[in-house]
């Protein structure tokens, strides 16, 4: 699966979408659910906590082992995705259709600091060596 | 350091897994999703590769004499050629060496399966054991020799598929009992909780085997699943629910240690002047969330921790081994401390699932 083009991403391995209405969605990469495995539980941040980029925001655990997810950019969370909590498992199945959270961004420049789907793709590839 | 390879490494990767560093060994974590994994055991049979754990054969005159001194359990409870048990082996303060498997053939030969991870130690022990109590035994590290689970109900039929030669001899086989048929040493064990069979044989051999037992559509399993089985079956894993500063008791295995006959043992003074004040119980979680080990599980008595910890395919609730203060009653209600919560968990009696079927919830 490649990293779709339109979104960006953090050296944490989260996803971030730009959203028409001023927001962004967050979810974590594909890399990151294939180094993680079967997922079995999300916690997501609660709604109106305020988050400073690359603070620890939500877990994500597997199988395996749980792991950290961090605020790609300074925010408030203004929704979380519910059906995670059912179905946590869409994570690997749709790593980019499974958002975790949005946040308002304190500002909304900020999303261009991040990593192109390009950029992103060669840290994962110097992380693997 | 380069990761030590079993005979299987490059099957494995043509079968797709992902590997992981296992204690140094390069070892399949999973094919693909370790959830299906477990399931496909549960419910029809997959194999394992455990070649990276070591057979040890012990010949000579008076090998029973000696392992009644090296075990925790009795040898003597073996009496029929191929029996296996299940014991620890002790440092003379009781804490855990290794857990094992050792099988009587004949009085000039037993074999002893034990732990990759520590199987060079456990042999400088026996043979430092042997110096002093039995000089004239041959204590043989079977290197050579590679080693494949097939477990779950389907388990028989596919080796007999495969194997045809070695029905005769296993069909028969009791629960824990093994037979020799040649290159194959065929074992009706296994660390899933389900029907199924070990197999040692010549580690020229297995990559053949392997491809055979794929052909007849058993699946490759990894360690991932092989983890959530044995913790739904209740079986310890050594390194996390017990080692050398546990002692059986503690672990769960006190039905493993035979302090009833006169027989003395390594360990067995220190586990008489020393009765436990901790035990294994499992638990289940109410909340949501995972349990995983070394968490602390806060109970009216005391404060205890969590040893093995997963999520459980079968019950679809996060389960664990949890050593606690022996006071804590089956039942109870415990907090678990995960991250910055308390989450409640229920006490209960493991094993959580056996052949197929939920018993703990």
């Amino acid at each position: 699966m490649s990293n779709p083009n339109n979104l960006k991403y953090a050296a944490s391995h989260e996803w971030v979408k730009a959203e028409a209405d001023g927001t962004v969605s967050v979810g974590i990469s594909n890399h990151a659910q294939e180094l993680l495995g079967d997922m079995v539980f999300v916690e997501c941040p609660t709604v109106g906590r305020k988050l400073k980029a690359g603070e620890e925001c939500a877990v994500v655990e597997s199988v395996k082992a749980a792991s950290d997810v961090y605020a790609p950019i300074s925010g408030t969370v203004v929704a979380i995705n519910p059906a995670l909590d059912k179905t946590p498992e869409a994570i690997n199945t749709d790593p980019y259709g499974a958002w975790m959270f949005k946040l308002k961004p304190d500002n909304a420049a900020d999303i261009n600091g991040l990593m192109d789907a390009t950029a992103y793709q060669a840290h994962v590839d110097s992380e693997a060596h | 350091m380069t990761l030590k390879q079993t005979p299987l490494n490059a099957a494995h990767r043509a079968m797709g897994a992902k590997m992981v560093d296992f204690g140094g060994w390069d070892m399949p974590v999973n094919y693909g999703s370790q959830i299906d994994e477990h399931h496909q055991v549960r419910r029809d049979c997959g194999m394992f590769d455990v070649s990276h754990m070591r057979t040890v054969d012990i010949h000579g005159e008076g090998v029973r004499t000696f392992l009644r001194y090296l075990l925790a359990n009795n040898v003597d409870k073996l009496q029929t050629s191929g029996k296996a048990l299940y014991s620890c082996m002790l440092r003379p303060n009781a804490g855990v060496i290794d857990d094992l498997i050792v099988y009587f053939m004949r009085e000039d030969w037993f074999r002893i399966v034990v732990n990759a991870g520590t199987a060079d130690k456990d042999i400088a022990w026996m043979k430092e054991q042997a110096v002093t109590h039995a000089p004239q035994l041959k204590i043989v590290s079977r290197n050579e020799l590679a080693m494949v689970a097939v477990q779950g109900p389907n388990a028989h039929v596919k080796v007999w598929q495969v194997l045809p030669q070695t029905k005769a001899a296993t069909e028969a086989l009791q629960i824990f009992q093994a037979a020799d048929c040649g290159d194959y040493f065929v074992a009706r064990t296994g660390y899933t909780g389900e029907e199924g069979f070990e197999i040692i044989l010549p580690a020229s051999k297995v990559e053949v085997f392997w491809n055979a037992l794929h052909q007849a559509g058993v699946a490759p399993i990894g360690l991932g699943a092989r983890d959530t089985l044995r913790l739904e079956a209740g079986m310890n894993l050594y390194g996390q629910d017990m080692d050398e500063t546990i002692n059986p008791l503690e672990a769960g295995l006190a039905w493993t240690v035979d302090l009833k006959s006169e027989r003395d043992f390594i360990g067995k003074a220190t586990l008489l002047a020393n009765p436990p004040t901790r035990k294994m119980v499992g638990l289940v979680l109410l909340d949501r969330g995972v349990l995983r080990g070394h968490q602390q599980v806060h109970c009216a008595q005391g404060v205890g921790e969590i040893t093995s910890g997963s999520f459980s395919p079968t019950l679809e609730k996060s389960i664990a081994l949890a050593r606690v203060p022996k006071e804590v009653q089956i039942g109870d209600t415990v907090q678990v401390a995960i991250r910055d919560k308390m989450l409640d968990a229920k006490v209960v009696k493991y094993p959580f699932a056996r052949n197929g079927k939920i018993l703990s919830l």
